[in-house]
């Protein structure tokens, strides 16, 4: 009995061990975001901006793609953290790493504290709450004009150099280094969280709430504490955005933000951490050669690529990445398919 | 005092007709349809076209609104909204949000950016004096119409032949599919009112709400909250909603304006933690 149970709780750590194992096209898209600093000297600028974006769209990977909770009001949290970051470089310590540190844990203690709101009710109340506290900062943001600058943004954000060693040059050379190490430390460990039996609980809450509370998974502190992460990964965005561009805009809590997240997420691919990455590419080029071609309806087209994007199916469209070398995904395909075919 | 309290029953009047399609949409046909202002602001601008280019008297402009988005709402349920019944809610908040993005750059283009303007015929202008209480005129006129549509919407939905289809339609498709009830053409009935009465209160609201084509993103949040907090159950939930709102937000501008938009959303947020299925939700409902 005791033999059995052994081998149970082996094969399923083995099991584990398999989906978290490095896959080669993992490896490959960190080498060529790293030969991009020789590459591309001069398309820094949009580089940084595509490693934030896909920090923010990965933060909402956790809680969409893990755990299943749709929000329209994600960028509360990157708002937040981008504001605190801000501040606290103009009034006490204007070292990066501190305020991305300070930034997280502001953010993360907002997270911790809504995600209370997110457990109760269904999809609606969850889309109305999250909205709902995003307007409510967007307000704040605007209202407290002696701390936040009001609708003018907050300016006069001095950031020094990195761990006092590496300075912010004028290319955004290392402003990138800096956000893609950031991006690849936060990756690597939510890699770790979601390939945690944690992570595997997650999903089994996302697919059936009920029966995963049946099994002895408590829905409640799961959901809490992936809220909390999620949140401190999009302020840490935030703060990250601050940094590189020396300003805060109101419009880091504007409402086409939470939306703009959600496409990127959505063209990606949900429920594998790499989708945020993937689409944030995907979404800035795009979004960058639109706005060459019409610079004022660039927002028509985006709104047809969504609900393209619908019509013809998401899973079709993230299809694509099963056709990566090596992929788990395709593995999963090939043998479901087989299954399919034995039936 | 009491012109506050009028003020705020027409503006509640006006967000009910805006939104009561959605409380349709949402809470029979379980859709979340965030395009629902986009269809209000369709009703808008098709009041302006006719009103400021061809010189087409108001009142002829109201119907025309209703019956033009009606359409509008026809076509979109037939060839789009129909494949999506059955998809999950993320995505159709995405189809809808895309929907939304294209509504305002298409008005964007052809119309321009500015807040758009229309002059009222000269009966519904100005105010008069009614025991001390100052009334406005076009302020009256909205509570009269809207009054009289919602006493319409009830009856419509409980005494009707119609009605009682929709609600068995709503209820259990299958059963109500065997009984030789077609659904489909019920729902894209029912779906056409719902854009029809937001185009005819987007038509009433571009005196008292303004109309630029930011519209459906800025009243949103309103559609949303009288839905969500009044519960999608009945008429008479978001009705009492929407009159609240309507009021709480005149009161709030009023008295205390630097708040702006805090109360409303605290106050939302609060009946979403309390009462997570709405005020007036009935139990075991959607």
């Amino acid at each position: 009995m005791s033999d059995k149970a052994l081998s149970a709780s082996e094969t399923a750590s083995g099991l584990l061990k398999r989906a978290g194992r490095w896959q080669i096209w993992e490896i490959a898209l960190w080498l060529i975001a790293i030969a991009m600093i020789f590459v591309l000297p001069s398309k820094m600028l949009i580089l940084t901006e595509i490693t934030i974006l896909a920090l923010f769209a990965v933060s909402l990977d956790l809680i969409l793609g893990y755990a299943g909770i749709v929000s329209l009001g994600h960028t509360a949290f990157f708002g937040l953290g981008a504001y605190v970051a801000g501040i606290f470089a103009r009034d006490y310590v204007s070292e990066p790493v501190t305020g991305l540190l300070v930034a997280g844990a502001v953010s993360g203690l907002f997270g911790f504290v809504t995600s209370f709101l997110v457990l109760r009710g269904s999809d609606l109340t969850r889309l109305m709450t999250t909205f709902g506290v995003a307007m409510l900062l967007a307000e704040l943001a605007n209202q407290a004009a002696w701390l936040t600058g009001g609708a003018d943004g907050l300016s006069g954000v001095m950031i020094t150099p990195i761990l006092g060693l590496f300075e912010f040059d004028l290319w955004g050379r290392n402003g990138y280094i800096y956000a893609l190490v950031v991006l690849m430390v936060l990756t690597f460990i939510a890699r770790r969280i979601v390939n945690s039996p944690y992570g595997l609980s997650l999903k089994a809450i996302k697919r059936n709430p009920v029966r995963a509370a049946m099994l002895g998974i408590s829905p409640t502190r799961r959901i809490v504490v992936v809220y909390t992460i999620a949140a401190v990964y999009a302020g840490i965005a935030g703060a990250l955005l601050t940094q590189t561009t020396s300003f805060v805009s109101p419009d880091v809590l504007a409402f086409h933000r939470s939306a703009d997240v959600l496409l990127v997420l959505v063209i990606g691919g949900t429920g594998y951490l790499y989708g945020g990455i993937f689409g944030a590419i995907i979404f800035t080029v795009l979004r960058d050669w639109l706005s060459v071609i019409t610079p004022q309806y660039w927002m028509f087209w985006i709104g047809l690529i969504l609900i393209i994007i619908v019509m013809v199916g998401r899973e079709r469209i993230t299809r694509w990445q099963a056709f990566l070398p090596g992929s788990a995904r395709a593995e999963r395909l090939k043998a479901r398919k087989a299954a399919e075919d034995v039936r | 005092m009491l012109t506050i309290l009028f003020d705020g029953i027409a503006y509640g009047m006006l967000l009910f007709v805006l939104a009561c399609g959605l409380s349709i949409t949402l809470g029979l046909m379980n859709f979340v349809n965030l395009a629902h202002g986009a269809f209000a602001m369709a009703g808008g601008y098709i009041t302006v076209i006719m009103m400021n280019r061809y010189g087409i008297s108001f009142y002829w402009c109201l119907p025309a609104a209703f019956f033009v988005t009606a359409l509008i709402g026809v076509l979109l349920e037939r060839t789009l909204y129909r494949r999506l019944y059955k998809s999950s809610h993320l995505d159709q908040v995405l189809f809808s949000i895309g929907l939304v993005f294209m509504s305002i750059a298409a008005v964007d283009y052809f119309m321009g950016g500015q807040q758009q303007l229309i002059s009222l015929p000269p009966e519904l202008r100005g105010r008069f004096d009614f025991f001390g209480v100052g009334i406005g005129r076009y302020r009256l006129f909205i509570i009269v119409l809207c009054a009289a549509l919602t006493v319409a919407l009830q009856l419509a939905l409980t005494r009707t032949r119609f009605g009682s289809q929709l609600r068995a339609a709503v209820d259990d498709g299958r059963v109500a599919r065997g009984l030789g009830i077609n659904v489909s053409v019920v729902f894209a009935l029912t779906f056409a009112l719902g854009s029809g009465l937001a185009g005819l209160g987007g038509a009433l609201g571009t005196e008292i709400l303004g109309l630029d084509p930011n519209f459906p993103l800025k009243f949103l949040i309103y559609f949303m909250i009288v839905v969500t907090v009044g519960g999608t159950s009945s008429i008479t939930g978001p009705f009492v909603a929407a009159l609240l709102l309507g009021i709480a937000d005149v009161a709030g501008k009023y008295y205390v304006p630097q708040a702006g938009a805090f109360i409303i959303y605290g106050v939302m947020i609060m009946v979403l933690i309390l009462r997570p299925h709405g005020l007036f939700a009935r139990e075991g409902g959607r």
